[in-house]
């Protein structure tokens, strides 16, 4: 029996190529390559690979991405001397540092952090280029914004790691450093820092929302999954015309736990779930070492943390 | 002659998906045989657990039972001499050797038994020669061995009279750190910069090295802490920010790197000493953590005043590979990876020589 199902597909539907629409203003031109059709890539998703849209905004991103990213492979390169199998051996401990705290905001030599600082600059307009490309991208499609809105939210997290919160401290060394083990070190530390993030309200927020978000996808995914043989996974038809797939998805979530989302609002809570996560983890990280110095402590004052009363008896224990 | 057709016939005839039941009774009957396996035969990765603080704290040690039983063999190659009881009339080592400038006021029984086992902890394979040579008079200073052993004598005596808050009741004697080996493992070397092409903090870290136990942490701070003086703590003492303890992420990752070097020096993990929802609270630590404490102003003094200053008897193979620096201790010189240096073995009461600076005290 043939069966068509919505990932890992084992039958491929495969036509002449889509070009895409075109609106009559030239929006076609700024798309290149020519389409192809992969099987593997028709297995978790759509066969076709291309056309893209490089346009202005596209070409910026990629330049001053790809400029970022090897100003940092040269670097890392430079850091052994010029030895591919050192570079190989050390990449995951290899990493571009944010400048040392005794050059405070001021440019320091390339090769104490100014490096950094031409990198960041890069990935900055890069990332802004391709932000504002989504948004462009979304407005010719005549779409909403929500791409757009929520790549703004994880840019505020960024902003917030590399530029914003840097500025208030007055120092660039308190960036974070583009290395693999390097920026998770940076995160340890920033944590133990400034006494015990996991005491920031903020960041528990944040954490809410980040574990929200996986668990509201796994129950949608699963829901659609569930009535698919019913049609539901075309949820756009389902929530304008309401079939027996939506109807039995409400029913089995209402009768399980006494409220389900609707078919539309489903979206909306994993959007601003997802959103979230890096809007309330950014404000945490803004606030911490500008307003808050030691989060352990300032839960004990808002009694956020328990405080013990008398000894913990360690002794009671020593080896 | 022979009629093979049959099988391949029958398997047209009888078409079976042997592949999808073949995966998961493979999987399944593989799962069974593994459990089977670990109950009757033993879990080979069990772990213990060795609490280190009240019930729901969190805090405990974990280790694997098979590291916790296996035999340390320097353990067991220990070798140890109880004293002789002076009498009035022995005579000293001071009367009987020429050039004796430590251990001179014990008495020559005594002292031939100290630097026999000196030999059996040190040089078992090298002899008296590796420190003495063919100098039949035992007395002269021309190898450089002899020369660090004297100072090492005087290094045991300080460690076990002024750090006892560290090392007692055990003590420490040659062997704590040696095991029969002439150059004990695990001493370090200056190692920053790290890397090339860069300066200042970018040049010290990031990089797997002893140093920083394998960490892209910086490999500077066994230099800064132990060897400098460096403030180990990071945390400002109040919530809200008062631009006090200014100390930067950095300085937070020496620190870092620091407690790594610790806790893999001693098998153990944070929850030894800290309480780790707040790291630096001094009302939260446990006893260890002062223990510790002490260790590291104990390897400041035994780097500052013994080893570093010894640069120059040194010959160059014995210097550091990047800056000729002199080799110095850390916590694993001694703890090798375990908490109690040899299981927490007496080495101090048969050798009353190695405990003080002072006249020896015999019991």
């Amino acid at each position: 029996m043939i069966e068509y199902q919505n990932i890992f597909n084992q039958v491929q539907v495969q036509g002449p190529a889509e070009l895409g629409i075109t609106n009559g203003k030239g929006i076609e031109k700024e798309r290149g390559g020519t389409p192809f059709f992969s099987k593997i890539m028709g297995w978790i998703g759509n066969a076709q690979i291309g056309p893209i849209h490089l346009g202005f905004f596209g070409l910026i991103s990629v330049i001053t991405g790809t400029l970022a990213l090897n100003i940092i492979g040269l670097n890392m390169l430079a850091q052994v001397g010029w030895s591919f199998p050192e570079f190989l051996r050390q990449g995951f401990w290899l990493a571009l540092e944010p400048p040392g705290p005794e050059w405070g905001l001021r440019m320091p030599p390339l090769d104490q952090g100014g490096w950094y600082i031409i990198c960041s600059f890069f990935l900055l307009i890069s990332v802004l280029s391709w932000w504002v490309r989504s948004y462009v991208r979304a407005s010719e499609l005549k779409m909403g914004k929500h791409v757009a809105w929520a790549f703004a939210a994880a840019i505020w997290l960024f902003l917030v790691l590399g530029l914003f919160r840097p500025v208030l401290m007055g120092s660039w060394s308190e960036a974070v450093p583009y290395g693999i083990f390097p920026h998770l070190d940076w995160t340890t530390a920033f944590s133990i820092r400034y006494g015990n993030l996991y005491y920031n309200p903020f960041h528990a927020l944040s954490i809410v929302f980040l574990y929200g978000s996986v668990l509201l996808f796994a129950m949608h995914g699963a829901t659609i999954l569930a009535v698919s043989r019913l049609g539901g996974d075309r949820e756009l038809e389902q929530i304008f015309d309401r079939g027996t797939a939506s109807e039995r998805a409400a029913l089995f979530w209402r009768w399980t736990m006494g409220f389900n989302a609707t078919m539309e609002g489903i979206h909306r809570w994993a959007w601003w779930f997802a959103v979230l996560t890096p809007i309330t983890g950014g404000i945490g990280i803004l606030i911490t070492g500008t307003l808050v110095d030691n989060w352990y402590l300032w839960a004990i004052e808002h009694s956020f943390a328990p405080a013990y009363e008398g000894g913990y008896g360690y002794e009671a224990y020593t080896p | 002659m022979f009629d093979l057709d049959w099988f391949p016939k029958w398997n047209r005839e009888n078409p079976k998906d042997v592949f999808g039941p073949a995966i998961i009774i493979g999987a399944v009957g593989g799962a069974v045989l593994v459990a089977a396996l670990i109950i009757t035969w033993g879990n080979p990765a069990e772990t213990s657990t060795m609490q280190t603080g009240p019930r729901g704290s969190g805090m405990g040690v974990v280790e694997l039972v098979a590291n916790r039983e296996a035999v340390d063999p320097t353990v067991e190659a220990y070798t140890s001499d109880a004293p002789y009881a002076p009498e009035e009339g022995d005579a000293l080592a001071k009367d009987v050797y020429e050039n004796v400038q430590v251990l001179g006021d014990v008495t020559e029984d005594n002292f031939d038994r100290m630097m026999a086992s000196i030999t059996a902890w040190v040089s078992p394979k090298e002899g008296c020669a590796y420190c003495h040579g063919d100098d039949e008079t035992y007395a002269k200073d021309d190898l450089y061995t002899k020369v660090v052993a004297r100072r090492m004598i005087q290094m045991t005596q300080l460690i076990n009279e002024e750090y006892d808050g560290h090392v007692a009741p055990a003590g420490v004697n040659c062997y704590t750190c040696h095991r029969g080996e002439a150059v004990p493992s695990d001493i370090w070397f200056k190692r920053s910069p790290v890397l090339q092409n860069v300066s200042g903090w970018s040049a010290n870290q990031n990089f797997a090295t002893l140093q920083s136990s394998s960490t892209s942490l910086p490999s500077d701070a066994l230099e800064q802490y132990l060897l400098g003086d460096e403030t180990v703590s990071v945390h400002d003492l109040k919530p809200r920010v008062s631009n006090e303890g200014t100390a930067a992420i950095q300085n937070t990752e020496r620190t870092y790197s620091l407690m790594n070097y610790y806790a893999n020096s001693l098998g153990v993990n944070c929850t030894f000493c800290h309480n780790t929802r707040a790291f630096y609270d001094g009302e939260q630590v446990t006893p260890q953590w002062a223990v510790a404490n002490e260790a590291r102003a104990m390897v400041q003094d035994v780097n500052n005043d013994y080893l570093v200053p010894l640069k120059d008897a040194y010959p160059e193979n014995r210097l550091g590979p990047r800056h000729d620096d002199a080799p110095k201790a850390g916590c694993k010189t001694c703890h090798k990876g375990v908490y109690k240096p040899l299981g927490g073995m007496d080495m101090i009461s048969d050798w009353p020589e190695l405990a003080t600076t002072e006249t020896p005290v015999y019991e």
